[in-house]
């Protein structure tokens, strides 16, 4: 079937989601008496490497640790209406998240389930380690690996679904691939129509945040409202043969879709809006347009696309030592004087033990630097509630404890009225990327035996 | 500015987003209205976006111009501290950072200005250049 629209609902925009926004989708879709899909986009870029640490604990986990709550409400519905059901949220072990949705299916009376498998993104092993050596910085070979992975794209998904597959499980996968992936298939689209993969790359674009198209990360009172944004409903991409689509959200729910939103978000961690580089094409919206088409409904036109890149981005983590932060309030007259004081103490006792920065809560601390420059820079305010922030990051976890100790010191001999030391330590991740060439980072389809 | 001209924030002209990829920021302005546009072409240029960043010292600032929508696109590099992994910011995705462009000031003309949204917003401290 190749004409009529193919509705693609997106669930979940980042690995930490809402776990109730699925269902609304899955009940407008099937209310709409029309083909379509249903995503969840579960993999930022340090999840993967977080996904492994789990995997190295216990070799049956390593996918999303969400999978389950998102899957569960909305599983029997998605297979009753041939809805297929496409997301990251293998992570690091695809086959475990494929057995879970199986153990799933089967708890609710579901006997036969077809799940597919896309691998071949997992570039830890030694094969993906000697690649990397090639195609990496030198520097980045003496620390400790965590994880490596290639992006790859929506061709893998299109043919586990042309092959009948009901649940697709991926680990990376470029996040509009996830969505290109469902529409090729249905409109039985080739690897080379340029201009339609480009529009359909938009559409997943817009779709891979969740809520951020449809008035999340949006509302700024007086000036951007969203109704009921608590209850916040998920994006509905309504994809044409041509690649055109309408973005809408699911029925019933809060939240907007306008020209705003649409743009904001067509524009978020974009660079070069002539080149959008994916695995699948080179998306163009250098001339696109967006116009409201009704109440919920804007219609993205004048996309196009150009041949994908010869290269796979691959993204590869690395343990980064510790994260050190320590906390400690200073309120009422004189609080700005008494918090740049414990500041400058603090500065004073760590000197050049380890990288650090200061920030004051309620002066300036997320628009600063970590060198400090524009805080000594800016001239006291009237804040009469301060909060003193430390952050500092060592590979030795002592010495990283050091500054805590500095933090919690301060309560007696640092200046008056200090209270509520909270100090934290949190093991980090460095990451990097780099490109391979394609052909020698094949995707593989399997199918849940 | 002239005698005709008023300034106030970017604020009331625009809406912003910002995005992270690695240490590179990208952080769109979006005009409310077509005819506001001009203005944001006009003043918000490379080198006033560079100025308001400068303590976070970028190693490049590019501006994208987008008319069909009434947008501009910065991209600015290595201004994330090295980004959402190396970062000692709170905020290691930087954005917030939406809101500190939308912070520079704008010369307007005052009959377009008498027209924009006056919502009070109070008078937060910020990083002027």
């Amino acid at each position: 079937m190749a004409n009529g629209i193919y509705s693609i609902g997106c669930a979940a925009g980042f690995g930490g989601d809402r776990t109730d926004a699925a269902a609304p989708i899955v009940e407008t879709l099937i209310a709409r008496g029309r083909p379509g899909a249903l995503l969840f986009e579960m993999l930022a870029e340090r999840t993967l490497a977080l996904a492994q640490l789990d995997r190295r604990k216990d070799p049956d986990k390593g996918y999303a640790p969400l999978l389950e709550p998102m899957v569960r409400p909305v599983l029997r519905r998605c297979l009753e209406n041939g809805i297929p059901i496409v997301s990251n949220f293998g992570a690091a072990n695809p086959r475990a998240a494929a057995h879970l949705i199986r153990q799933i299916a089967r708890e609710q009376g579901i006997a036969a389930i077809r799940i597919a498998i896309v691998e071949g993104d997992d570039l830890s092993d030694a094969r993906g380690r000697e690649l990397l050596r090639r195609h990496l910085l030198p520097s980045a070979e003496e620390r400790e690996m965590v994880s490596a992975n290639v992006y790859l794209g929506a061709a893998a998904i299109a043919e586990a679904l042309r092959a009948g597959a009901q649940v697709v499980v991926t680990g990376r996968v470029a996040d509009p691939s996830l969505a290109v992936g469902p529409a090729m298939a249905h409109f039985d689209w080739r690897e080379t129509d340029w201009n339609r993969l480009g529009r359909a790359t938009m559409a997943g674009h817009l779709l891979e945040c969740g809520a951020q198209v449809t008035g999340g990360y949006f509302a700024d009172p007086g000036f951007k409202d969203v109704p009921d944004l608590h209850a916040v409903g998920f994006p509905i991409a309504e994809i044409a043969a041509d690649g055109s689509f309408v973005i809408t959200k699911a029925d019933a729910t809060g939240g907007v879709v306008d020209a705003r939103t649409v743009k904001e978000q067509l524009l978020y961690e974009l660079h070069d809006p002539a080149a959008y580089l994916t695995p699948d094409v080179t998306a163009d919206i250098s001339e696109a347009e967006v116009s409201e088409v009704g109440k919920d409904r804007v219609a993205v036109t004048g996309v196009r696309g150009h041949p994908r890149p010869e290269t796979l981005k691959a993204m590869v983590c690395f343990s980064g030592g510790w994260l050190a932060e320590g906390e400690i309030s200073y309120a009422g007259p004189n609080a700005e004087a008494r918090a740049r004081l414990a500041a400058e103490i603090l500065r004073r006792r760590i000197g050049d033990a380890l990288r650090f920065r200061i920030d004051l809560i309620g002066v300036l601390s997320v628009f600063g630097d970590d060198s400090g420059r524009a805080l000594s820079e800016l001239a006291p305010t009237a804040a009469g509630d301060v909060r003193v922030r430390v952050a500092g990051v060592h590979d030795d976890r002592a010495q990283a404890a050091r500054l805590l100790a500095e933090v919690t010191a301060l309560y007696t001999c640092g200046p008056a009225g200090g209270g509520g030391v909270r100090t934290s330590m949190t093991p980090r991740l460095n990451s990097t990327s780099c490109l391979v060439p394609r052909e020698l980072v094949p995707a593989k389809i399997a199918f849940l035996e | 500015m002239n005698r005709d001209s008023v300034s106030i924030p970017l604020h009331r002209l625009a809406h912003s987003r910002a995005g992270d990829k690695g240490d590179t920021a990208n952080i769109s302005l979006i005009a409310y209205d077509a005819e506001l546009f001009p203005l944001l072409v006009e003043q918000v240029t490379e080198e006033r976006v560079r100025a308001l960043f400068r303590h976070r010292s970028p190693a490049a600032v590019r501006r994208y111009a987008l008319p069909k929508l009434g947008a501009l696109n910065f991209v600015l590099e290595n201004v994330l501290d090295g980004g959402v992994n190396e970062s000692l910011n709170l905020d290691t995705h930087g954005k917030t950072l939406s809101f500190l462009l939308l912070s520079l000031e704008i010369a307007v003309p005052a009959e377009i200005a008498a027209a924009l949204n006056a919502v009070p917003t109070g008078d937060p401290a910020c990083l002027q250049p």
